[in-house]
Formats: C-alpha cells, sequence, structure tokens
C-alpha cells in the first residue's frame, strides 16, 4: 500500500499533503492534551511494530505480496491521535531511508495508513468491545475484526486513488501520464487482495497481541482517548 | 519483568525473523505489491513507461533501497537477509529515536 512516485499525480499528492498538514497539526495539539510522558515508550514500541510489520510481506502465491500494518493496534493502546503520528514517522523514515513509498506520496500514503487506517480501526475497536471487560475475548475479536476493516478501507481508498489517475492525466492520444490503471482495476485489484489475504494478516496480528496484552498487562488496553 | 521490556523484546525477534518477509514470497514466485512495480516491470504490464511516472519515478535516490545494499543482490539469500535485518535496525532505530524526541516535545509531565 506504499504508493511510489509517479503514481499518483501532482494535484491528487498536493491535495493529502494539504489534507495531512492540518491533520498533523490537530494530532500535535491533542496528542500534547492527552499523551502521558509515561506511555511514551509504548508510543515508540508502537511506532518501531509498525515498521517492522511492514516489512513482513506476504505473499499470494504467482502474484502479488502485501503485508499488515499493525496500525489499528498502536491506535488500540495510544488512541488514534497518537497512532497517526507514530505512523506518520515510520512511513517517512521508509519513504526517505529506503524509497518505500514516495516522496511525493507521503501525503497519501499517511493519509491512508497514518490516519484512515488507525481511526477506521479505532472506533471499530471502541463500537464491539462497548463495555466489556478489559479482558474479555469480546475484545480480542474487536481487535481482530478492527484489523480487518481498518486496513480494508485504507487499501480501498488507495485503490481509488490509483484508479482516479488515468481520469485526471492522460496525453492527447489517451496514454496515461501517471498510474494507468483506472477504477475497474485498481480498486479490485487493492480491495480484493485485501478482503483476501492482507486484511486477515492485519486481523490476526492484531488480536493476537490485544489477547497477548490482556494476559499480561491488561492495564495497557484502558480505553484511552 | 516489565511489560515494556517484553515488547522490546519482541520487537527484536521480529527484526530478526523480518528476513522471512522477504524469502517466503520469494519462494512463492511472488511479485512486486500491486501498484509498486518498477518502470521495467510497468512497461511489461501496460506495453508503455507512463511519461510523467518515468520523470517522477527516480525522483529520490533513497541511501539504501528496498532494504537492500547496492551490489549485494546477486550474493544470495544470506546477505540479501543480512541486509534486510541491518535495514530493519538502522529504520526502527530512526523511528524510535523521532517518536522518543516527539513524545518527549509533545507529552504532558503533570500526570
Amino acid at each position: 500500500m506504499h504508493i511510489p512516485d509517479g503514481y499518483l499525480g501532482p494535484a491528487t499528492c498536493g491535495v493529502f499533503y494539504a489534507v495531512m498538514v492540518p491533520i498533523w497539526a490537530v494530532a500535535s495539539k491533542i496528542v500534547k492534551k492527552t499523551l502521558q510522558a509515561k506511555q511514551v515508550p509504548l508510543l515508540a514500541i508502537g511506532a518501531a511494530f509498525s515498521f517492522v510489520i511492514m516489512m513482513f510481506n506476504v505473499p499470494i502465491p504467482g502474484g502479488t505480496t502485501g503485508h499488515a500494518v499493525g496500525g489499528v493496534l498502536v491506535a488500540i493502546l495510544v488512541g488514534p491521535w497518537a497512532a497517526c503520528i507514530a505512523i506518520t514517522v515510520a512511513l517517512i523514515v521508509q519513504a526517505l531511508l529506503f524509497g518505500d513509498g514516495g516522496i511525493t506520496a507521503i501525503g497519501a500514503n499517511c493519509f491512508n495508513m497514518g490516519v484512515v487506517l488507525p481511526f477506521v480501526g479505532y472506533y471499530v475497536y471502541r463500537a464491539i468491545s462497548h463495555n466489556s471487560s478489559i479482558v474479555s475475548n469480546r475484545r480480542v475479536i474487536a481487535a481482530g475484526i478492527a484489523g480487518y476493516i481498518g486496513i480494508n478501507i485504507a487499501a480501498l481508498l488507495a485503490g481509488i486513488e490509483f484508479g482516479l489517475q488515468p481520469i485526471v492525466h492522460h496525453t492527447a492520444s489517451g496514454q496515461a501520464l501517471y498510474c494507468p490503471y483506472g477504477f475497474n482495476i485498481a480498486v479490485p485489484a487493492m480491495a480484493g487482495e485485501h478482503v483476501l489475504v492482507f486484511g486477515w494478516v492485519e486481523a490476526i496480528v492484531t488480536a493476537l497481541v490485544v489477547k497477548y496484552l490482556a494476559k499480561q498487562s491488561p492495564e495497557l488496553l484502558r480505553e484511552v482517548a | 519483568m516489565k511489560i515494556i521490556n517484553k515488547l522490546w523484546i519482541g520487537l527484536g525477534i521480529l527484526i530478526v525473523l523480518s528476513p522471512l518477509g522477504l524469502i517466503i514470497p520469494e519462494h512463492c514466485k511472488a511479485g512486486s505489491a500491486w501498484g509498486e512495480w518498477g518502470v521495467d516491470e510497468m512497461k511489461e504490464l501496460v506495453g508503455y513507461i507512463p511519461l510523467g511516472l518515468e520523470k517522477l519515478a527516480s525522483l529520490w535516490n533513497a541511501p539504501i533501497p528496498d532494504y537492500a545494499f547496492k551490489g549485494w543482490e546477486e550474493k544470495g539469500l544470506v546477505h540479501v537477509s543480512f541486509a534486510y535485518v541491518i535495514s530493519a535496525i538502522v529504520g526502527i532505530t530512526l523511528t524510535v529515536a523521532v517518536v522518543l524526541l516527539l513524545g518527549k516535545l509533545l507529552s504532558r509531565k503533570d500526570v
């Protein structure tokens, strides 16, 4: 889901940078009010976890690869705004140091994986776990479903961003200037592979870690704003 | 042991295991992620390289492109895996340092 340089046209890249700047500003402001100093190491571990889990490429044999993002788990532990900051840092390091995700697409990638994914996942988790006990199995299932839905909505959005390109940017003769695949291919490809494979990886990873924490350290699963 | 230390250890284990994310896809003959093809692959897929894509694709020269060391591509799986682990350590160290710094600046100390 790391959109590289050259796949999104300047207009799309610009829009997502323009959307992300105020989101980063609000996230900083909210985190400043809510994040406790003792939560900072957990936030750093969350960012590191997201970074490394994205390196575990999972294959569709003979086809493409993909990976979990771990962002829903981070949101469950530190809240979606702090998760946004943690995932943003991981994504920017991946783009700058490793060329994983484009420089021009940092805005779009941070919006998909650093905003939509943790926020959708966080609120799904909250809605399903509702008033259940911290150590209940309902929370483990809620975490799994939240991971699955969070990454799938993010992948769908990435598919829409890809698919928009040939419509917005093409030469007079109709050749695409950036991503050459329209909605009819990009959306089913991105959404389909996550619904079928990578969404389950995110679901399992999120649920397993929540189960482990419920046993080892349930205080980490207290509701965060 | 404090939970936070257990989590750091877990992270270390994931870093050591990270080459599985390289080896297993290769074993299954899986290609690039969808929408993350290089220009050569793109030409094979659609028959041409979109002009804008060609221009922007080389915009940024990452120091450790694709978590691999330049010139090590042909050295075999052990070398490539080693480079992958070193990449993970470098990337995660930097990520953790930046988040700790941001956390120090942003968190509240009164609680």
